[in-house]
């Protein structure tokens, strides 16, 4: 670990900044297949995020034993694991949901996502750091499906897991099918990019108070600045 | 020609086209007229009501969807007014209108302005905008229940062909020849009057508007694999083409300058393409009708229709280009 990061920064760098559907664009398959339902993402959403925390814990744990050229095979055998003890659980609380997500629950041992979080992540870093970017990640990949799901659920069907929002007649069938699906993916990209843009912006320009124009007539100077930007800015 | 008397000195281009983008639409909006006229003649007055809105809606999202992005205003060039014109025609009479307001809304700001406006959509906005429709609200948009003074319909031609050329059991009788040429029979209403249609290709082409490249490689291409299909029947022939929404996507769709391909010989490909897509969905789809669905597919492949067109610059030897290829390769190598 060259540079320490704060656990707060792991955890919240999953939600916006590097939300892994929405920034990192993996997992993808998944979230268009089950975000037609609310129900569905957030089962989807919560076996993916389990299984991500288990796994990072246990490969991160195991860094220094798996062998670098086997490490793929390794980290698919951890997940493996996971997801069948998750696809167990399932079944056996919670069979519908189980119904609606079908093929796509066994097939979070093969999510971009939590392949890519052990390979870059959990492969490198201490188990505590690993297992708080697995929640962060895990969030923020529930948050995009939860979002694309009200989105896609209310507009095409006129309600939201189930509950009748506006009459059926005025939904937009197109929205539950994969037009709609990649139209609302599109959509929440660009807004994930413009909301990281702008919390980006000024961390960009500013650079403390040399550059502030009000600089000379500033009473806030001695205390550091007028915001958490410069802190972030000398930090980050 | 007489010499200029004055001598100009001017940068180029010296030779200017009369046409100019709202030039070109008010002639689209004028050969649009006829097949409007015939519409509010068949189906009665809701088809102006259904036209207003449309347009309406079409040029306010215009308005707006600039002003929003801050981008320099472009409703003057009547371009909103002809999607907003080519959306009602591929609607039916009975579509509610917040529909047919959607639907402009749709073309102009998803399909036409997040693109970057004229000039820069990959598809045709009013066709693409028309199919989010039929998926979106399937049972309002192929409503051709219609009883006015003259027609009296629940399905369109182009249905009862198809479930006869698949040895159905047919509930309605095909209209005649010169109900389907007039347009007495069921459908969106700007494709029903044939005649209409056919005079404001015309115009357009005289006007040079349009090249006849691609509506008559589309209509022959369906007209040739249709002969096939119905065993050498040219009255199945004719149904085919007067029916469904095929000129009005040939002449007015397709022709689309955004859309279509620069070359004569990219046109001939793309006119072709449509008209197979057509014929193969029309035949073997589960929709009764595929002129949007055609013209959509193929304008998705416009781009790689031009790759293969481009002309090559005048006065290029052939063998010299050839030896020079041999050269690179073998440099490479």
């Amino acid at each position: 670990m060259a540079e320490k990061k704060s656990l707060g920064k792991e955890f919240t760098k999953g939600l916006i900044a590097e939300n892994p559907v929405l920034r990192l664009v993996l997992g993808t398959c998944p979230t268009l297949a089950v975000s037609t339902s609310v129900t569905g993402a957030l089962g989807m959403g919560l076996a993916a995020s389990i299984v991500l925390i288990c796994s990072n814990i246990v490969i991160s744990a195991l860094r220094k034993i798996i062998p670098g050229k086997v490490r793929i095979p390794a980290y698919i055998v951890i997940i493996a694991s996971f997801v069948t003890i998750v696809q167990m659980i399932v079944k056996a609380y919670a069979p519908a949901i189980d119904e609606s997500l079908g093929v796509y629950l066994p097939l979070i041992v093969v999510n971009c996502i939590i392949l890519g979080r052990a390979e870059a992540f959990a492969g490198k870093n201490g188990v505590l750091a690993s297992a708080v970017d697995g929640m962060g990640m895990g969030v923020g990949f529930t948050g995009a499906l939860l979002a694309m799901a009200i989105v896609r659920e209310l507009i095409g069907t006129g309600a939201i897991s189930g509950l009748q929002i506006f009459p059926a007649e005025f939904a937009m069938i197109i929205f539950i099918l994969p037009p709609g699906g990649f139209f609302v993916f599109g959509m929440l990209m660009a807004l994930a990019n413009k909301i990281a843009e702008s919390k980006g912006k000024p961390k960009a320009e500013l650079h403390g108070c040399e550059s502030c124009p009000m600089a000379a007539n500033c009473s806030l100077i001695s205390k550091g600045g007028c915001d958490d930007n410069v802190k972030e800015a000398t930090v980050g | 020609m007489s010499v200029n008397k004055k001598l100009t000195v001017s940068a180029s281009p010296h030779v200017r086209s009369p046409h100019t983008v709202t030039g070109i639409m008010l002639d689209v909006i004028i050969a649009l007229i006829p097949s409007l006229i015939a519409a509010v003649v068949i189906f009665g007055y809701r088809v102006l009501m259904v036209t207003l809105v449309c347009v309406g809606s079409a040029v306010l999202s215009e308005y707006l969807s600039r002003k929003v992005m801050k981008r320099h205003q472009t409703i003057s060039d009547l371009s909103a007014v002809v999607t907003g014109l080519l959306l009602a025609f591929n609607l039916p009479v009975s579509v509610p209108l917040w529909i047919a307001a959607l639907g402009s809304i749709i073309a102009i700001v998803v399909v036409k302005q997040m693109f970057g406006g004229i000039g820069q959509n990959f598809v045709n906005p009013a066709l693409a905008s028309r199919i989010i429709l039929l998926m979106s609200f399937p049972s309002a948009m192929a409503n051709w229940a219609v009883q006015s003074r003259f027609v009296t319909t629940t399905a369109t031609p182009l249905a009862t062909l198809t479930t006869m050329f698949n040895g159905g059991e047919v509930t309605e009788e095909l209209p005649s020849l010169l109900d389907m040429f007039l347009g007495f029979h069921g459908g969106s209403f700007g494709e029903v009057c044939s005649l209409a249609l056919i005079i404001g290709g015309i115009y357009l082409v005289v006007r040079k508007v349009i090249s006849p490249a691609i509506p008559l490689s589309y209509i022959g291409t369906v007209a040739v694999f249709m002969l096939i299909a119905g065993k050498g029947d040219f009255e199945f022939v004719a149904y085919q083409i007067l029916g469904g929404g095929l000129l009005l996507g040939a002449i007015f769709m397709a022709t689309d300058y955004t859309t279509c391909p620069v070359s004569f010989k990219g046109k001939i490909i793309f006119g072709i393409g449509c008209g197979i897509v057509t014929t193969v969905i029309r035949l073997f789809g589960s929709l009764p009708e595929g002129v949007s669905f055609s013209i959509i597919l193929m304008n998705l492949l416009v781009p790689h229709i031009e790759k293969l067109t481009t002309a090559k610059p005048f006065g290029t030897p052939k063998k010299e280009k050839a030896a020079k290829k041999a050269e690179k390769e073998a440099a490479k190598a």
